[in-house]
């Protein structure tokens, strides 16, 4: 349901203010949320100041400069620094995207750093991604299949094959779906976009021989038709993905299947 | 997600955080103008049940709905028309499936904003 005020127990206070590297001509100030199931306190933002002249370029190299030099209590989840793994997501600067990927150049200001919106928190940067995989799983991500197995190989034309170009790509970052207002409200039972594109990356999988039971599974109010078009995933995907495009795909389908 | 919130986990801040976004704030107007539209339908249905009921009370109603604050309140639900009109069309051409890619979705936002002010205030000057 739609709640705009966070619960008691999330509501942000101002959190602790860390020394200056000293001796630093050019630095660069960092807000960050921080939580802890230990203390039983509320989430708390922390001010860190960032010697950006011995720092990498990407916000994944300041978090982890400060983990290493500040304060190594600050969590988050990070793998492959380069986009592929969809570990590092979070939301920088008022949009979902992936640490390791997204330039400081690109931030005007304070860097400022936050989970992923309107998810469980674990502890400081990292959500409960749990519901979102099990979403994930829902959809059946797999090849399906009636007829025999062929001797080789499932055979695909080079055309077919085109049609997974800008879907295979997504590394179920979750930046997409946590930045769908649809999905904050109704995350429980509408699938999302994250979901859904890899939902229509199987349905139009010229070697998917299970395209209806699959369309069946979406024709429902909340799963599929919660999507409102308001396209924040497409416009935050660090992918550069269309989820949007891939609903809309499925929607059609939907009525051109009753036609 | 706060309903597979395990233990006391607190929920990470959504709304508060994030950045307005041209296609997420077109969104939520076509919603806004949509929910204004009902209020404003209701406010003509009374004002045509007063000219029904008797001259008394039409000139009551009549003196409150051409006020200043009423003609105000008019404009916006006209201007609310416009609006909900030219979004309405723009998720027709969505739902065709053209127009998804962010670019097109944006020059679309803006045009559904400027279209709907210079339609409302076309059709204010000539009635």
């Amino acid at each position: 349901m739609v709640q705009f005020k966070l619960p008691k127990n999330s509501t942000i206070r101002t959190g602790k203010t860390w020394p200056k590297p000293e001796g630093a001509s050019n630095v660069r100030k960092f807000q960050i949320y921080r939580w802890t199931p230990d203390d039983g306190e509320n989430p708390r933002v922390d001010t860190y100041f960032v010697d950006m002249d011995t720092c990498g370029p990407m916000v994944l190299d300041a978090l982890i400069k400060i983990k290493n030099e500040i304060d190594p209590t600050l969590t988050f989840r990070r793998s492959c620094r380069e986009g592929i793994c969809g570990s590092c997501a979070m939301n920088i600067d008022g949009i979902n995207t992936l640490a390791c990927i997204y330039g400081m150049d690109e931030i005007k200001g304070d860097v400022k750093i936050y989970p992923l919106p309107h998810m469980p928190v674990v502890r400081d940067l990292i959500p409960d991604l749990t519901h979102f995989y099990a979403q994930h799983a829902s959809i059946m991500p797999w090849l399906e299949t009636k007829t025999n197995r062929p001797a080789k190989e499932w055979k695909q034309s080079i055309e077919d094959r085109k049609k997974l170009d800008g879907l295979y790509e997504c590394v179920m970052c979750a930046s997409c779906s946590t930045a769908c207002p649809s999905y904050w409200w109704n995350g429980d039972r509408y699938l999302g976009p994250a979901a859904l594109l890899h939902a229509y990356r199987w349905i139009i999988d010229s070697r998917d021989e299970a395209t209806g039971e699959r369309l069946d599974e979406l024709e429902d109010p909340f799963k599929l038709y919660r999507c409102h078009t308001i396209m924040n995933c497409t416009k935050t995907c660090p992918k550069g993905l269309n989820p949007a495009e891939a609903i809309a795909s499925i929607k059609k389908m939907m009525v051109e299947r009753q036609l | 997600m706060a309903d597979v919130n395990r233990g006391d986990r607190p929920l990470s801040p959504h709304l508060q955080i994030y950045r307005p976004q041209l296609t997420s704030i077109t969104s939520i107007f076509a919603r806004i103008t949509g929910i204004a539209l009902l209020g404003a339908a209701v406010l003509v249905v009374w004002w045509f049940a007063a000219a029904a009921i008797g001259p008394e009370y039409y000139d009551v109603v009549n003196g409150l709905m051409t006020s200043f604050i009423g003609d105000v309140i008019m404009f916006l639900a006209l201007w609310s028309l416009c609006y909900h009109a030219l979004s309405g069309l723009r998720h027709l051409i969505w739902d065709i499936g053209i127009g998804l890619d962010i670019e097109t979705a944006e020059k679309m936002g803006i045009g559904v904003i400027a279209g709907s002010v210079i339609l409302a205030i076309i059709v204010a000057v000539i009635v």
